[in-house]
């Protein structure tokens, strides 16, 4: 980590810039989930970009692809294992992890420590545990920044995943983040803190009782009559756009990072 | 080996493994109910004016009365609007004298009673323990309210109380009842919080689904 | 997959999409928590409170042959007849013998969930007795022959315009479906039976070790008169109900209202020690209560689990429950619903048998967050899940883990993910030519929600490009 004078900033728009005169340029370890990899990279490429604006150094370890937590979930705690130990060693000298999603986020901060309680790798477990961050809690609680400088003028709502709300107890940073970008009216949905229906493989394995909660959250994110449903977690915003269009319901979701990039 | 013997032997071998005690561990003090509990005020004044509030949300009446000739006076008038013919009341001094100032048929609980005597009653009038502001509780006993029935089968449920039997709050009501009673506890404790009601059709609240649709304190 | 998982399935996939049903939950559970919240700040501290509600019952769980000897200790020397039943059909034997014993022809009951879960009314029943519920909800049930809905509101999922045709058919008296008018021909129909009643069976919400007494909440006033009027009372009651001491009330009988029905406390509060004792007025002359273990000790013998035996039956996590909410509680199939349900049951009923439930959950943790005694729901979902993998088990879970171990190094492997990657993308458009139809082998999503494609480039395929 390398600590001096954010000089950057005054060479960057008064705007662009965040919080604080002194601040400490980072290292982040980005960790981009398979999901967001392959159908939501533009999420992950608007933390590269947010990070980056911030004066941060993003790198990118070459970890697995997967934090393990369908395996895990899914009760079959050997074969996430089986992807947990090379993400181990693969963050072992990374300063800060930020993650692109409020489960992973939970899966790699909360449950890894669980999954290898007992093991060989049980020390590192947590020592990597402690390093793991969601992105926006990221931002707020680690980098104090909640000024962006970004724009976004829409009626959105917010919904708040259930691990990042419940696991990572993640109510505040995204609607701190979301009050300084200009433009933005936030109103919340009564069912803000109400489950989507996603739960991995929830979703497929049991769709009726899926598709019923998640229509239950798509009306009401309309109540809102909102033309944005942000969230952290691309999962869940997948269920919700994937209702929403199956409907010809007019609603659009879009993560809270490109929001913020914006 | 008895049934009880196997039960317990399965219970010890379970608790053999120790769990972790997440959230500490010990039993809670009184001091650590109240905290988390809602505050009473101190004063008499307060707490009957508490308990009045509370007696008001639950759709009970409370009245204080200055004394025993306003008392029956309100018991009267309360027989002729609701047009009693039959009271149930017990061996007590204020239940039984103000009961039978209202001249009906007069059933004495323990004196031991027709159920379906008791059932016909119009009102049952009992006294009580003590009433606990914090809730707007009626606390009664098989012992010191003419036993089980009483306080439940007739359809107006009227309690005479006195006000030094006010108490602050559940854990105060707790102390009495072991302060009372703790060589030999009466086979029924209750507490009223208010008259019977249900929500079982749509959740919509509904008075005297099974015990008394009306409960009337007078406090004297 | 097992029978109950079958069943599951099916009656879920009915269940879900049924507006109507859904309509009725979502009123219902939309009132209860407007007075929820509002008395949960009638506390000083709701957290605290929960908190030490936590303790207490780790106390009287981890200790409860200390305290279960000492509840019947006490409760025994005010004459009251303690039986032990580990299992259901001896719980069943011991309260159909007293029955017989006294011969009863017209027993009362009031609420009892473990009295549904030994199936005591059918058995009674075939025996020749007539059985009556007197909780309202649970009266329209029996009338309507099926089990309660949810553990608390046991006809939740009725209206009012349901229940007047109920009556009028069953009982030929329903002048109109206006709540107060149909809860007073109920009133009218039980009062017949107090007094007719030679039994009344009650359940209990806790059991003070201290002073040897049962503790039942209730609104009607029914198990009040169940315990008052008939000659002989029986109560049945889990084990693990046992409380160390009557001041624990204070804190649990204001916690459970809350939690139950968004009251400060229930209309009565009742605890009860023994038979009519010398001096009272009235009261059974017999009073009989029969604890009920039925896989009580397997739970507890699951020191990672332990803690759901504090369960205080309150149906707090049914109602905060968006699985619940949508399935409905007959949907379980047994007898206890919802998270606490579908945690407890495999340990009650077997786990092969019912681990389904546990499945059947996003894990969202609305449950474990509303707890009041902080039972940690969804994480033992997980762990039962995880439990379950351990098992001998059939093709489809075989096909699982074996999708998992393949899983694990396209994940790791930069090069394999980079494939997958390519090659999802042809796969998807393949996939769309048969979207949403039977080939489909994502059906299960496609058949409901539309699916993004897979981003021309990935991540990894642009940082590569752009990245450092």
């Amino acid at each position: 980590m390398f600590i001096h004078a954010c000089l950057g900033e005054f060479f960057l728009s008064p705007n662009r810039c965040a919080f604080s005169k002194l601040s400490l340029v980072m290292t982040v370890s980005l960790f981009i989930p398979c999901f967001v990899d392959l159908m939501y990279p533009h999420v992950g490429i608007s933390m590269v970009r947010i990070f980056e604006r911030l004066g941060h150094k993003v790198v990118v370890p070459k970890t697995p692809a997967c934090c393990g937590q369908p395996a895990f979930n899914t009760g079959y705690w050997d074969e996430s294992r089986a992807i947990g130990v090379p993400m181990l060693e693969a963050l072992k000298d990374s300063d800060a992890v930020v993650i692109a999603s409020g489960s992973c986020g939970a899966m790699m901060s909360v449950f890894y420590p669980q999954l290898f309680a007992g093991t060989p790798h049980e020390a590192a477990a947590k020592s990597v545990a402690a390093k793991c961050h969601e992105f926006s809690s990221f931002l707020v609680n680690k980098l104090g920044v909640t000024d962006l400088g970004a724009k976004f003028p829409h009626k959105v709502t917010f919904h708040d995943g259930c691990h990042g709300l419940r696991e990572l107890n993640n109510k505040r940073p995204p609607r701190e983040l979301l009050a300084n970008v200009k433009g933005l009216e936030l109103v919340e949905m009564g069912a803000a803190e109400t489950c989507c229906g996603f739960g991995g493989t929830f979703s497929a394995k049991f769709p009726a009782i899926s598709t019923a909660m998640g229509d239950v959250k798509c009306a009401s994110a309309l109540e809102t009559k909102a033309d944005y449903i942000i969230s952290c977690d691309s999962s869940c915003l997948m269920q919700i756009q994937g209702l929403a269009d199956k409907q010809k319901k007019e609603i659009k979701t879009i993560h809270l990072a490109e929001v913020l990039a914006q | 080996m008895s049934e009880r013997e196997i039960i317990f032997a399965r219970i010890r071998e379970g608790l053999s493994i120790k769990a972790h005690a997440h959230y500490g561990d010990g039993l809670p003090t009184t001091e650590e109910h109240r905290g988390v509990m809602p505050p009473v005020g101190a004063s008499i004044e307060e707490q009957l004016a508490l308990f009045a509030k509370n007696a008001s949300d639950l759709k009970a009446t409370f009245k204080l009365v200055k004394d025993a000739s306003e008392l029956t006076a309100e018991l009267r008038a309360l027989r002729d609007t609701e047009k009693w013919q039959r009271v149930a009341t017990h061996k007590s001094p204020l239940a039984q004298t103000h009961s039978a100032a209202l001249g009906l048929a007069t059933l004495v609980a323990d004196d031991g009673y027709d159920k379906h005597d008791m059932e016909q009653c119009d009102v049952g009038i009992s006294e009580c323990d003590a009433l606990i502001a914090q809730t707007g509780t009626v606390l009664v006993t098989s012992r010191s309210a003419g036993g089980r029935a009483l306080s439940c089968l007739p359809p107006h449920h009227i309690v005479i109380a006195r006000r030094e039997q006010l108490v602050a709050d559940l854990p105060s009501a707790f102390a009495l009842v072991k302060r009372t009673y703790g060589v030999s506890y009466p086979s029924m404790i209750s507490f009223i919080t208010g008259p019977s009601r249900t929500g079982d059709i749509e959740r919509i609240l509904v008075l005297g689904a099974h015990g008394p649709k009306k409960l009337t304190i007078f406090c004297l | 997959m097992s029978a109950p998982a079958t069943h599951f399935n099916e009656d879920a996939r009915r269940v879900a999409p049924d507006t109507r049903h859904r309509g009725i939950i979502q009123t219902a559970m939309g009132k209860y928590e407007v007075v929820r919240d509002q008395r949960k700040l009638w506390f000083q501290d709701w957290q605290g409170a929960r908190n030490l509600a936590a303790r207490t019952k780790f106390e009287s769980v981890n200790h409860l042959d200390k305290h279960l000897a000492e509840f019947t200790r006490n409760i025994e020397a005010r004459g009251t007849k303690v039986h032990w039943a580990s299992n259901a059909e001896q719980a069943r034997n011991i309260i159909l013998g007293i029955l017989s014993d006294k011969q009863a022809k017209v027993i009362v009951k009031s609420k009892a969930m473990t009295s549904e879960e030994i199936h005591l009314n059918d058995a009674m029943e075939h025996a020749g007795y007539e059985v009556v519920e007197s909780d309202l909800g649970e009266y329209i049930v029996q009338l309507r022959k099926e089990p309660p809905y949810h553990l608390v509101f046991p006809a939740m999922h009725l209206t009012r315009g349901e229940i007047k045709d109920l009556f009028q058919e069953k009982l030929n008296d329903a002048p109109s479906d206006d709540p107060e008018a149909l809860t007073m021909v109920a009133r009218r129909a039980l009062r017949k039976k107090y007094l007719q009643a030679d039994v009344g069976i009650t359940g209990a919400n806790f059991a003070i070790a201290e002073t040897g007494m049962i503790s039942i909440t209730e609104n009607e006033g029914n198990a009040r008169l169940t315990a008052a009027v008939p000659k002989t009372m029986i109560t049945l009651v889990g084990i693990e109900k046992i409380l160390p001491r009557l001041e624990d009330l204070a804190l649990f009988l204001p916690m459970l209202a809350v939690m139950g029905t968004g009251q400060a406390l229930t209309c009565y509060n009742t605890m009860y020690g023994g038979p009519r004792q010398l001096g009272e007025a009235d009261g059974p002359e017999e009073y009989h209560v029969v604890l009920l273990d039925n896989h009580r000790t397997t739970l507890l013998a699951d020191a990672e689990q332990r803690d759901a035996l504090g369960c205080i039956r309150c149906g707090a996590c049914l109602n905060v429950c968006p699985i619940f909410r949508n399935v409905g509680g007959h949907t379980y199939g047994t007898v206890y619903g919802g998270p606490i349900g579908s945690v407890i049951t495999p340990h009650l009923r077997g786990l092969q048998q019912w681990k389904h439930l546990s499945y059947a959950s996003s894990l969202c943790g609305a449950c474990t967050e509303t707890c009041p005694v902080k039972i940690d729901l969804h994480h033992h979902l997980l762990q039962n899940r995880r439990n379950a993998s351990a098992l001998p088990t059939g093709k489809p879970s075989f096909f699982q883990k074996l999708a998992f171990k393949f899983f694990a190094p396209i994940a790791n492997k930069p090069a394999l993910w980079s494939l997958t990657t390519k090659l999802s993308r042809i796969g998807m458009k393949l996939r769309g030519l048969v979207n949403g139809s039977v080939v489909d082998p994502v059906q299960a999503w496609t058949k409901t929600r539309d699916l993004p494609p897979i981003a021309k480039q990935s991540f990894r395929e642009w940082w590569k490009e752009h990245g450092k």
